[in-house]
C-alpha cells in the first residue's frame, strides 16, 4: 500500500478593496484553471457592488494620495517593484500554469514586469516638468500650466496578458496621483491577485489600487455608468463591449481610453500616452510687472 | 400637571414618590435589546418598499447645523435645501425641519417661509445644559419669539444621573410653559394634535413643540435610558430625543429601540402619543432603513411618520439623495452632483 499523498490545499481567494481582503458581496465564487484544463484555485466573482464599494475606497484614497509629493509617489512605486521581485518566483510558476509558456518566458516577462514598474515610478516627478509648461502669453503675465491627475479611474485590464499587461495599465493610472478600480484577466486571474498581497505589503495606501476579478462584462458597464468615475481605460474590453461602455460613460463625461487594434505588445518600451491619458491641465495666469 | 391621567397623578408630587415610580419601571434586558435591534436590522428593504422608505426618511429629516462657525448665510443655504433638497428633481419631497441654533431662528423662519418646513431650535445652554434655568428659560423664550415651531432642550444630566429626578421633572415643565405662545390653543400645551391642525398654513403659530435631549451617550445604561424617557413624557413633551450630536455615542439602534418601547407603553397607559427623534451618527441610507424597520416593529406604524419620527442628522439627506437616483436611473450617483450641505 502507498503512502496518503499529502491533502491538497483549495484556495479561495478574495478580492482587494480599501486596503483589505473582503469577500464578494455576492458570496460567489469561480473555478481558476490552468491552461491545460487542471484546477488553480477559485476566484471571488465580483458582483456590481464590490464595484460600488471599490469605486467608493478609491475616491476616499484619492485626497491623500494625490496629494502625496511626486517623489513620494515615486518611492512608494520602487517599493511595489521591490516587493514583486521578492515574489518573482511566485510569479513565474502562475504565468507558467495560466499561459502555458515555458519558464524561461515566464521570468523574462516577471523581470520586464518589475522593469516596467521601475520605469514608470521614474516619471513620477518628471511628467509634470514633460506636460506642464510656461506659457508665452500676449500680456503682462506669467501663464503657467501643470499636471492634475483626474481622479477615480475604472481600469478593464488585458485578459491576455495576467501580469506584464496588468502592471503596464495600472503603474501609469497611479504614479501621476490617480486612484483606480481594476477589473482583472477573467480567465487568469491569480497574478492579480499574488499582485494585491504584494501592494498590501508594500507602501501603497489602501485604496489606491483595488482589484477584482470577476467578469468584465458584468463589472465594465457598471463602472462606466457610475457618475463618481472619473475615468475608464476599456484596454481588456472586447470591442462590443467597448461600445456599450463608452456609450454609458458619456453620461458624466468621462475621459475614455479605447481598446487597442491590434494585440499590443507590452514587451515593448511604453510611450507616455497611458499617463497623459488621465491628466488634466490646470491653467493659471499671474499678473506680473506689479 | 393637566397633562396625568389619574394614575400617574401623584407620581410627579416629591422626588421621593417619582424615584419610587421611575426606579420601579422593569428593568431593560440589555442583551436581549441589542440582540433585537440586530437582528431588526439585517432586513432587506429592497426595490419599490425601498423606493417608500427612502422617501418616507427624506420626509423626517431634521436638516441640522449646530456649530460655532454657522452663518446667516449657511443657514439660509440649509434652509433652501430642506424646501427642495434635489434641485433636479422636484418630486422629492421636503424634510420635515431644520434645526439650528436660537439666534438663527428668526432667519430660518424666513428661508423657509411658507414651505411648510418646521424651524427647530435647541435651547437651554446647549449641549452641556449647564446653567441657571432663568437663563434656560430665557433661552426657549427668546427661541420661541423668534418664531420656532420646535425647541430641543437638554435634561440636566448631572441631576439626573445623582437621583434628583424632580429637578429634571420641573425645568422641563418650566421650559414647556416657555414654549407657549399667545394665539396657540392652550397656555401649556395639552394635546399635541391640536397643534399640529393649528400650523398648517396658518401664520398664527400654536406653541412651540418641546423635544426633550436625554443625552442617552452619558445615561450609561439602558435602564437610565428609560426611566429619562418616563420622566420626560411624564413631564409633558412632545417629543423625546436621544442625543445632541456631540457626545459620542449618539443615537444607537438599541438605546432607540428602549425608547421607542417606553413610547408605545407611554400610550398604552395614558393615550398620549409622544414622538421619537435619533439624531446624530445616521449618515447612510442603510442606517435610515433600519430606524424605520425599528419604528415599525416596536411602536407601529403609527410612528412611520414626520409627526412622530424624525432623524436628526445632516449627512444622511446626501446619501438618501444618491440612492434615490440610483433608483430612478439605474447608474450608481456620485457625491459631485449634490450640495456640500
Amino acid at each position: 500500500m502507498t503512502e496518503p499523498s499529502r491533502l491538497a490545499v483549495r484556495k479561495t481567494y478574495k478580492l482587494y478593496i480599501g486596503g483589505a481582503f473582503p469577500r464578494s458581496e455576492s458570496g460567489r465564487s469561480y473555478v481558476v484553471t490552468s491552461s491545460k484544463g487542471d484546477f488553480l484555485a477559485n476566484a471571488s466573482r465580483a458582483s456590481r457592488k464590490d464595484a460600488r464599494d471599490a469605486v467608493q475606497a478609491a475616491r476616499k484614497a484619492f485626497p491623500g494620495w494625490s496629494g502625496a509629493t511626486a517623489y513620494n509617489r515615486g518611492q512608494i512605486l520602487y517599493r511595489v517593484a521591490e516587493m514583486l521581485e521578492g515574489r518573482r518566483a511566485q510569479f513565474v510558476a502562475e504565468l507558467v500554469d495560466a499561459d502555458g509558456v515555458s519558464a524561461r518566458k515566464a521570468g523574462e516577462l516577471a523581470d520586464a514586469t518589475v522593469d516596467r514598474l521601475v520605469w514608470y515610478a521614474g516619471w513620477s516627478d518628471k511628467i509634470g516638468a514633460v506636460r506642464g509648461a510656461a506659457n508665452p502669453v500676449a500680456g503682462p503675465y506669467f501663464n503657467l500650466s501643470t499636471t492634475e491627475p483626474t481622479g477615480v479611474v475604472a481600469v478593464v485590464a488585458p485578459q491576455g496578458a495576467p501580469l506584464l499587461g496588468l502592471i503596464s495599465v495600472i503603474a501609469p493610472v497611479i504614479v501621476t496621483g490617480n486612484t483606480c478600480v481594476v477589473v482583472a484577466s477573467e480567465r487568469a486571474p491569480l497574478p492579480a491577485i499574488t499582485l494585491a498581497e504584494v501592494l498590501a505589503t508594500s507602501d501603497l495606501p489602501g485604496g489606491v489600487v483595488n482589484l477584482l476579478t470577476g467578469a468584465a462584462p458584468e463589472l465594465a458597464p457598471w463602472l462606466a455608468s457610475h457618475m463618481d468615475v472619473n475615468a475608464i481605460d476599456l484596454t481588456g474590453c472586447a470591442a462590443e463591449l467597448a461600445v456599450t461602455c463608452e456609450q454609458q460613460a458619456a453620461e458624466n463625461l468621462k475621459r475614455v481610453l479605447r481598446p487597442p487594434n491590434a494585440t499590443p505588445d507590452w514587451l515593448a518600451t511604453p510611450g507616455l500616452d497611458r499617463m497623459t491619458a488621465f491628466l488634466e491641465t490646470k491653467t493659471v495666469w499671474h499678473p506680473t510687472g506689479i | 400637571m393637566s397633562t396625568l391621567t389619574p394614575s400617574f397623578a401623584g407620581v410627579a408630587s416629591s422626588n421621593a414618590t417619582l424615584r419610587a415610580f421611575l426606579q420601579g419601571l422593569p428593568g431593560v434586558d440589555r442583551v436581549g435589546a441589542d440582540q433585537r435591534a440586530a437582528m431588526l436590522a439585517t432586513r432587506s428593504i429592497k426595490t419599490t418598499a425601498k423606493a417608500q422608505a427612502i422617501d418616507l426618511a427624506i420626509s423626517m429629516v431634521d436638516l441640522t447645523t449646530l456649530e460655532g462657525a454657522d452663518t446667516a448665510g449657511k443657514v439660509r443655504a440649509m434652509c433652501a435645501k430642506a424646501v427642495q433638497p434635489d434641485p433636479g428633481d422636484p418630486s422629492v419631497p421636503k424634510v420635515a425641519a431644520v434645526c439650528v441654533y436660537p439666534d438663527m431662528v428668526a432667519g430660518a423662519v424666513q428661508a423657509v417661509g411658507r414651505s411648510g418646513v418646521r424651524v427647530a431650535s435647541v435651547a437651554t445652554a446647549f449641549p452641556s445644559g449647564r446653567s441657571s434655568l432663568d437663563v434656560k428659560v430665557t433661552d426657549t423664550a427668546f427661541a420661541v419669539a423668534a418664531g420656532a415651531d420646535e425647541i430641543d432642550m437638554v435634561i440636566d444630566r448631572g441631576a439626573f444621573l445623582s437621583g434628583d429626578y424632580r429637578k429634571v421633572f420641573e425645568e422641563i415643565v418650566a421650559i414647556k410653559a416657555a414654549c407657549a405662545r399667545e394665539g396657540g390653543p392652550s397656555g401649556n400645551g395639552t394635546a399635541k394634535s391640536g397643534n399640529g391642525a393649528a400650523k398648517k398654513g396658518s401664520p398664527a403659530k400654536g406653541d412651540a413643540h418641546l423635544k426633550v435631549i436625554l443625552e442617552t451617550g452619558e445615561l450609561a445604561t439602558y435602564d437610565n435610558v428609560r426611566r429619562a424617557s418616563w420622566l420626560a413624557m411624564l413631564a409633558g413633551a412632545d417629543f423625546i430625543k436621544t442625543s445632541t450630536g456631540k457626545v459620542s455615542p449618539a443615537a444607537t439602534l438599541p438605546v432607540t429601540l428602549v425608547m421607542l418601547e417606553a413610547v408605545r407603553d407611554f400610550r398604552a397607559q395614558t393615550g398620549r402619543m409622544v414622538g421619537v427623534k435619533p439624531a446624530g451618527g445616521i449618515r447612510t441610507t442603510k442606517d435610515a432603513v433600519k430606524y424605520l424597520v425599528l419604528v415599525n416593529e416596536t411602536a407601529g406604524p403609527d410612528w412611520l411618520d414626520p409627526e412622530w419620527f424624525r432623524l436628526g442628522a445632516s449627512s444622511v439627506l446626501n446619501d438618501l439623495l444618491m440612492q434615490r437616483q440610483k433608483m430612478a436611473t439605474g447608474r450608481y450617483a456620485g457625491p459631485d452632483y449634490f450640495t456640500l450641505d
